[in-house]
This record gives structure tokens, sequence and C-alpha cells, in this order.
């Protein structure tokens, strides 16, 4: 699943983060701020309008991504 | 025997608190620069340790990772690296790191460790981490770095004692061992983690509290409304009798210090030139003054941020970003104060689309024109049994204004050549009471920026006007009012032929180029050319009358329209000049308000001659 498919407060583990393109200089960013296979992610806020952007718990931090920033990581829900 | 200063860096993460722990370190002792040929700031000061050694510590800007993703990280990666042009390589870097979030900050700390000089990790806001039970062995921290760390509380007093006690020491500590190149930084930092931090909790429960309702769709935008609304009020209004209170006494210290002088060319190059110039240049003040208060304040807070989030969706489709909110709205006051607080847009490509239209926002000093043709040409009569006319077309030129600011900003986006996405990518830190040392740092640096840079721009130009607008004077026996036969005069009636397709007359051309100091000026100008005497209102008053006898309706439509873009004002393109370093940025700002402005005036002109 993307983590721009991850409902919100659902707890779920990065499993990858895919380039789109070339040298995705975002998706390398996203990288650099820790959403690396293994960490726990969670959306714990979306924007008003068109739920976009949404608001991203990894670590002890909060990131807010756009959508189609969000949708570079893929995510797998903590089975419950 | 002195010993030479010490250069050490500060680096950090953005929010890691490392200018407060600057402020805290050097106190007022600052040097606030620009790195050559950027816009970046670059922040110098210097602290006397107890030893009489002289540290001289550089403001890195906030940076996430050396593999920079803006103007600012490059240049803390290269001034780390010892290859900025220009800079010397930092004897010592202190690399700060937020104590509360350790987990995004250490992974920067090793980065900074690979390049393998002497450092010191400084523990920043360990108040908050213990208050939160997170708790970090650091003798453990310290061994298994190999740097020595340091607990620092950047808000209180004597809370970066132990770090200036460290960076006094005589020998530097030696350089951290080196990190194999193949490391992963993420898990090398999970097993530092692992090993030195317990932690109870990820988040902070106010921080969660507070998000929940700022973030909220519906009272979060409330919430937002509420502060602009306040905002505005502020900049546009509670500013209104502090700048008037200083037009006045700079205009009354300019009559007394040249009552002796006789009447000339001299006491009129300083009441009307140097005192007025002087007068228009700190008038900006109280405008600048209280919206950074608020922004610092926001900012600091860690409002700004959700601010930003709330509105991304909204300006993202008008090719803007969130950031660009706050500036825009206070260029409704004013352009001044706007186009300097995009400095908080990171994204330098949507930093220069909001700066670029910024001055479409219709700010205060338009009103005046407006008042004058509004109440001159437009009847008071009520439409629909319930609006005032006059009220309809002075919020369609408003309207008009951010109308065309939306459309310059998608036709800015469409033409960029660079198309990779702009990245949001926006930490949202923890919420925090200001600070009011920090605040009022901040507040000093703006005003003398904007005094000691822009200030001599709009002073030279004023005096450069004021003599455009006197010479050659008038001859003894002149029926034509004295303008008429100035410069300033003979360029209007030169620009006539120019404007004569948007319905300007010659007195309209000339009142213009006085008008090029401050938009409202235009209003004595145009009394000036008309020959009338007295206050400002006074002149407003007769000049109204005047005006609706002369102009035809058309050409009063005309001019609003113009106004609406007005591209002529100087200290708008000062600013634009400043923050961001490039005459072709001024010049295509120039060039697009004028284009805009005459054609809008173009069509309204012909189609109003047309129905009239």
């Amino acid at each position: 699943m993307r983590l721009s498919e991850l409902p919100q407060q659902i707890t779920a583990t990065v499993t990858a983060v895919e380039d789109i393109g070339a040298a995705d200089l975002i998706a390398r960013r996203l990288r650099d701020l820790g959403f690396v296979a293994g960490e726990l992610v969670k959306i714990v806020a979306q924007g008003p309008v068109q739920r976009d952007p949404m608001l991203v718990q990894i670590g002890y931090t909060r990131f807010a991504l756009r959508r189609a920033e969000a949708a570079r990581v893929q995510v797998t829900p903590e089975s419950t | 025997m002195s010993v030479a200063a010490l250069r050490i860096a500060l680096v950090g993460n953005p929010n890691c608190g490392k200018t407060a722990l600057f402020n805290q370190l050097t106190g007022s002792r600052q040097k606030v620069a620009n790195y050559a040929g950027v816009t970046v700031e670059r922040k110098e000061g210097r602290v006397l340790a107890p030893s009489g050694r002289v540290l001289q510590l550089l403001d890195l800007p906030g940076a996430y990772s050396f593999d920079a993703a803006s103007p600012d990280e490059a240049i803390t990666r290269d001034v780390c690296h010892g290859r900025y042009p220009g800079e010397a390589a930092p004897d010592l870097i202190v690399c700060v790191a937020d104590a509360t979030n350790l987990r995004l900050h250490l992974r920067f700390v090793l980065e900074v460790q690979k390049l393998g000089r002497p450092m010191v990790l400084a523990l920043n806001m360990m108040d908050a981490a213990k208050k939160r039970g997170v708790h970090i062995d650091v003798a453990e921290l310290q061994r298994r770095l190999g740097i020595p760390v340091i607990e620092t509380i950047a808000v209180r007093r004597d809370g970066a004692a132990k770090l200036v006690a460290q960076l006094d020491q005589q020998d530097l500590p030696a350089p951290p061992a080196a990190i194999a190149a193949d490391t992963d930084l993420h898990v090398a930092v999970r097993e530092l983690l692992a090993a030195t931090v317990t932690m109870p909790q990820r988040t902070a429960r106010i921080d969660d509290a507070l998000d929940g309702i700022f973030l909220h769709p519906i009272f979060g935008l409330a919430i937002l409304a509420v502060l602009m609304f306040l905002i505005f009020q502020a900049v546009f209004s509670w500013a209104t009798p502090i700048m008037d209170g200083i037009g006045a006494g700079i205009m009354a210290l300019g009559t007394l210090t040249t009552q002796s002088l006789p009447d000339g060319a001299l006491k009129s190059l300083l009441v009307d030139g140097i005192f007025s110039g002087l007068g228009s240049v700190l008038v900006f003040l109280p405008q600048i003054l209280i919206l950074f208060l608020f922004i610092l304040v926001l900012e600091e807070s860690g409002y700004l941020p959700r601010a930003a989030f709330l509105l991304d969706r909204l300006m993202y489709k008008a090719g803007l970003t969130g950031r660009a909110f706050i500036p825009l709205l206070s260029s409704f006051a004013c352009a001044i104060p706007g186009i300097m607080a995009t400095r908080s847009i990171q994204d330098p490509r949507d930093r220069l689309t909001t700066i670029l239209v910024a001055p479409l926002m219709t700010c205060s000093a338009r009103l005046p024109v407006y008042t004058l043709l509004i109440a001159a040409f437009i009847p008071h009569r009520t439409v629909l049994g319930l609006f005032n006319l006059q009220g309809i077309v002075l919020f369609s030129l408003y309207f008009a204004g951010v109308t065309s600011a939306l459309i310059v900003a998608s036709v800015i986006k469409r033409m960029r050549r660079d198309k990779s996405e702009h990245a949001l990518l926006m930490e949202l830190p923890s919420y925090r009471v200001p600070n009011v040392r920090d605040v009022l740092i901040g507040l000093k640096e703006r005003a003398a920026i904007f005094i000691k840079r822009v200030g001599g721009i709009i002073l030279t130009l004023i005096v450069l006007l004021w003599f455009l607008s006197s010479f050659p004077a008038a001859p003894a026996d002149a029926v034509a009012p004295a303008i008429d036969y100035s410069f300033a005069g003979r360029i209007g009636h030169f620009m006539e032929p120019l404007f004569a397709p948007i319905g300007f007359g010659w007195q309209i051309c000339v009142a213009l180029i006085p008008g090029l100091a401050a938009r409202e000026v235009a209003v004595s100008a145009l009394g000036t050319v008309y020959a009338m005497s007295g206050s400002d209102d006074a002149i407003a008053s007769q000049l109204g009358p005047m005006i609706a006898h002369q102009w035809s309706l058309a050409t009063a439509l005309s001019l609003l329209a113009w106004y609406v873009f007005a591209p002529q004002c100087l200290s708008t393109l000062a600013i634009i000049r400043r923050e961001t370093g490039s005459w072709k940025i001024v010049a295509i700002a120039t060039g697009y308000l004028f284009a805009l402005a005459y054609a809008g005036s173009f069509i309204t002109f012909q189609i109003a001659s047309a129905l009239t």
C-alpha cells in the first residue's frame, strides 16, 4: 500500500521509497528524513481541502507531505 | 600572547534550537550579512570565553542533510567541507541536536562526523526532553560517538555555560574516528538510540492535543481566519497613527532645522528632498515591525508551518505554496514588509513567484487615489437596495488585484523551464513558548536590514525625483504651475502621446512622475499640477470637483485600472532588488506590471469611451 492510501491513525511500517523518474530529489530527501524500511509511520492529520497535504508521524517527528510525495512511500499497515 | 580567535561553526537540523543557542551565546553582538550572490543570511557573533580567548561563532543555515536541497543547505555543506569561497574552514564544528527529536537529528550528526573535523555535540532542549520523560545516557552516547556531548538549554540563562566551558578548553577535541563510507546511517542511528535513549512515548501529549485543534478542518481554519484578520488589522490600522506621527515629526524637524535658511534651492533640497525622503523610508518601519512581531512569534511558537499546512492545497493550485499566504496578506497593507516576509518560503522558485505577485495585492497607499477618483466620478447610489455603488467599485478594484495575482502566478508556473515537482516536505515542529530575547533580536535584524540596505536606495531616488520636479525653475513671469517647466513636466509632456490611447492627459502624466516616490504622492502631485496649495486633505477636497469637471469618466476609470497594477512604486522595486539580489528580476517585475497596467487601462478606457 502507498502511504497516500493509508487511513488516518493506522500505524504502518515503511517498506521502501520509490523513485519517480531518474534522480528523484524528493525520494532522496524522504530517505534522508528517515523514510527507510522498518520505520513506523502514522497519518495524524489531513489538510482541509481534498485531504491534502497529510501530516505524517515518523520517529519523533511530524512531516507535512503532499499526496504526490506520500505516494512514493510504500507501507505495510499493522495487522490488527 | 593573544591566541587567534577560534572559528566555530554552529550546524544542525532546522528546528533544533540552533539560532536560540546562538543568540544565547552571542547576545546582541551579532553581524548579519548575506553570502555573496545569494540571499542566504550569514550570521556571525563573538563570544569572549572566561580564559580571555575569543570564540568566533558562525550560525550556519539549518540543514537536514549535506545532500543539499536548497541554497541554504548548499552553503552549510560547502562551509563545513571548507570549500566555500572566501570562508575559512571552521576549526571546530558544534553540531546542535534537539534531545526530543534524536531519531532525525542524530543522522545529520553522523553525516557531520564523516567530515572528520573536530566537533562537539550540543544536546539542546534538555529541559523539554526531561519533562517528556526522555532519558539519555549522555556518557554512553559520548563514548559511542567518540566526541564530547554537552547538554544545553538554549532558552535558559546559563543554559549554554557548559558548552562555553568546553569550547574554552586549550586543546580542540580530537577528530572523531572515521565512519566507514558504506555505513547505513539510519541503521547506525537505530543502534545508538537503542543503546542510549529511552523514551516513554513518541510524541508530546500537548502537541497531539494542540494539533487536534489547530489542524482541525473547521476549528483550525476558523482560528487561522481570526489570526489573519488580527494581523491584517494590526498592519493596516494600528501602524497608521505611528506612521502619521513619524511623517509629521520628520517634516516638523525639516521645517525647524531649515527655518533660518532663505527660501531657495538649498532649503527645498533639504525639506522636499532629504527630509521628505527620510520620512518615506522611516514611515515603513511601524508596518515592518508589527508584521514581523507577528511572524516571529508565530514562527517561534511553531504555528506558522501549521498555517502553511492548512492553506497549502489552495495556494498550490495557484502555483504558490502555503507559506506564501502571510507575505501576500501583508502586501495588502504594503508590499515592502510583505516581500521581506517571503524569506520564510524555502523553495527559491516559490519565493520568487510570491515576490513577483506581491505588488498586485492592493496596498494601502493606493487607497487615497481610489478614494479621490471614486468620490469624484462614481455616483453615491444604492444598488439592489442594499449595496453602495462606490463600495462595489472599491471592492472590484481589490478583487481585480487578487485575481490578476492568481493568474500571473499560474502563468509563471507554466512558463518555468524547470518543471520538477516543488516539494512541500515540511516539518511541523513541537509547539514552544516564544522566547522574548529571540523575538527582539529578530525584530532588530529586520529593522536594520531595511534601513541600511533599502533606505539608501529609496532616499537617493527621492532626492533624484525632487531634482527632476524642481529644475529648471519656472521663469518669473510664469503663468503655468512651476512643475510644468521642470524636467518632470517636460517628461510628462513627452509621455503624453504614449498615454493618450489610455486617456491620460499631460496633467496625469506629470503627476505620475513624483508619484514614483510613493503611490499616494500622486494625489498631492495632481494638486501641484492644477496649481492648488494647502494641506493634503485640502488639496484632495478641492481636487475632486476639479477633476470631475475636467476629466471624462473613461479617463477616471482608466486611471483606477492603472492603479490596480501601478508599477511605479520605487520602494517596492528597491526591496525586490534587495530580496532577490538581481536587477533582472526588478526589470521583469517593472516590465510586466507596466504592461498589465497599460493593457488594463487601455481596455477600460476604450470600452468606457465607446459606452459613454
